[in-house]
């Protein structure tokens, strides 16, 4: 025993991925008193009410069991029903939809089911904090394509035929995005499908915001022409239906792409848990009325602080979709981690800066609009006081 | 114009009363002017009755005795229920009327400072009133929810400060 102890070191794949750049932010803003976040990825709503009922009434029932590893034969059939019926896409309850915890779950069990060492991943960014990650885990390489504020950070086509190279084998898009509110047009998509079908990609579409789209009605990515051989499509209920802690979400996909997903997670997940999943059922075929009315206030919050961020010098665009604004702060000569951090520890404001999301982030921060009305007012006149500061 | 979507301005001020007319404005993309106009035109057409504010009266030691009064009635000539509603309703102990469907005719909500003051006017005044056969009343043990507002502890923010 007093001999001393060399253990092996760690994966180099797991030592390798950085840590998140949110993190960070978080540690400072936990030890403080009184804080407005703008830095928060989940509605600040509560499930609703029918929702949250319908899975006491399950476990009151026992229904505490496995389910099978594709999920709930009802969840799924609502799942297809709701796909059919909103974005006229079909998918077969049986074979074609799985029930994943969390996107993030799907998003990884996609990548493990792609790639080969090597094989590369072209993601737009600034995008989410776990896109890059995901790629490198599955042993891919993630490529940035960096979208500017001046595309409204929407992706062209174009933009990644640059990035394409022989080593190239999907395309990992998410919008509605986190951070920067972006969306596509049906016609913005319809070209990247026919790119990546000229060059034999697959498309994984990260469309968890997708009820979250302020004007006009969100494209599915599967339904537009050719796109759904490709497509693998991950949506979930955290957002729309507030249900962030339940961790249910869907993958979709032709049946010989979803049965390998669903070989994976029947040996690391086996199953999304019961609970959430019959919570899932419930939001689905009666929480449409709350759906929408969530939607109403995250809109009308929307060019509440869209108009406030602006009318402090940092320039931002509407947001199209998400809740997020992500404005520039240039204009203070500030990097955004030091306008975080200082925004942080002078006004205690929480926002989370750009560079946490890849390229193109830099010079900007995200503002949640997940947030009361009352709260998003008492940050931006904080920020008022911390930006007229600055340009003393 | 059952189907017409509510107007943003009255959904905005039904959810709180207190937001500016600046507020408002920004929220729903539309000017000042044009807020402050609008909403001018729903108080002077009737839309909007008026503002108030849900209060626990309970918490703040004053607390108030509220009746739940069933109301039996014979429908006059001509009017209906609309003559002796409108009579029930003059009082200013009566907080609300409704005519309503079932074994009664109207709903009568009455509010007092203390149970013989609200019984007094239930079987002063009430009970007489003519063309008025009968009432029952169920007094208010607890409040849970009114006008939307929870009356117990909900759900507090438990959000992580900052998260993905």
């Amino acid at each position: 025993m007093s001999q001393s102890l060399s253990l092996k070191p760690l994966s180099k794949k797991a030592l390798e991925v950085p840590f998140s750049g949110i993190r960070r932010f978080f540690d400072i803003a936990a030890s403080m008193q009184d804080v407005v976040s703008l830095g928060v990825g989940e509605p600040d709503f509560v499930t609703p009410w029918s929702v949250r009922e319908a899975a006491i009434y399950s476990l009151e029932r026992g229904q505490t069991t496995y389910t099978s590893n594709y999920g709930l034969l009802e969840l799924r059939r609502e799942i297809s029903r709701y796909l059919s019926k909103r974005y006229k896409i079909e998918y077969n309850p049986e074979g074609e939809i799985l029930v994943t915890v969390g996107v993030s779950e799907g998003l990884d069990l996609a990548m493990r089911v792609l790639l080969n060492p090597g094989d590369e991943v072209l993601i737009p960014e600034p995008c989410y904090v776990s896109y890059r990650p995901c790629v490198s885990l599955a042993g891919g390489i993630p490529v940035g394509v960096e979208t500017r504020s001046d595309a409204k950070f929407a992706v062209t086509a174009e933009q990644l035929k640059a990035a394409c190279t022989e080593r190239t084998k999907a395309i990992l898009l998410g919008y509605p995005s986190n951070p920067t509110g972006a969306v596509l047009s049906k016609e913005q998509i319809v070209e990247i499908i026919n790119f990546a079908r000229e060059r034999g990609l697959y498309v994984i579409s990260d469309e968890i915001y997708d009820r979250l789209t302020y004007e006009g009605i969100h494209t599915c990515v599967a339904s537009v022409p050719g796109a759904r051989e490709i497509t693998i499509l991950l949506n979930g209920f955290s957002k729309a239906h507030a249900m962030t802690g339940w961790r249910i979400a869907y993958a979709c996909a032709p049946e010989h792409i979803l049965k390998m997903m669903m070989k994976i997670h029947s040996y690391t997940m086996l199953c999304a848990p019961i609970t959430g999943q019959i919570a899932a059922v419930e939001a689905l075929k009666h929480a449409e009325r709350e759906v929408e009315d969530m939607v109403a206030h995250y809109r009308q919050r929307r060019r509440l602080i869209v108009d406030g961020l602006n009318k402090l010098g940092l320039t931002c665009h509407m947001p199209l979709g998400a809740f997020y604004a992500f404005p520039s702060i240039e204009s203070t000569g500030l990097t955004a981690e030091q306008f975080a951090e200082r925004l942080l520890l002078e006004e205690r404001v929480a926002v989370v800066p750009g560079t946490a999301f890849g390229a193109g982030g830099d010079g900007h921060i995200r503002c949640s609009y997940a947030t009361s009305v009352d709260k998003i007012e008492l940050a931006l006149a904080r920020m008022r006081k911390f930006v007229d500061k600055l340009h003393k | 114009m059952p189907n017409e979507v509510p107007d943003e301005i009255l959904t905005i001020l039904a959810r709180d009363a207190r937001t500016s007319f600046d507020t408002i404005a920004k929220m729903t993309g539309k000017s000042v002017q044009d807020v402050e106009k609008t909403v001018r035109e729903y108080e002077q057409s009737g839309v909007i009755k008026t503002y108030y504010t849900v209060i626990d009266w309970e918490k703040t030691g004053c607390e108030k005795v509220v009746a739940f009064i069933d109301v039996k009635v014979t429908p006059a000539r001509d009017v209906g229920f609309d003559a002796i509603a409108c009579r029930i309703a003059r009082f200013a102990q009566v907080q609300s009327v409704w005519l309503v469907s079932g074994g009664s005719d109207l709903r009568v909500v009455v509010e007092a400072p203390n149970l013989r003051e609200l019984a007094t006017f239930v079987a002063e005044k009430l009970a007489t009133i003519d063309g008025v056969t009968g009432t029952t009343s169920h007094f208010l043990l607890k409040r849970y929810k009114e006008d939307g507002a929870l009356f117990f502890d909900s759900e507090q923010d438990q959000r992580l400060v900052v998260s993905p």
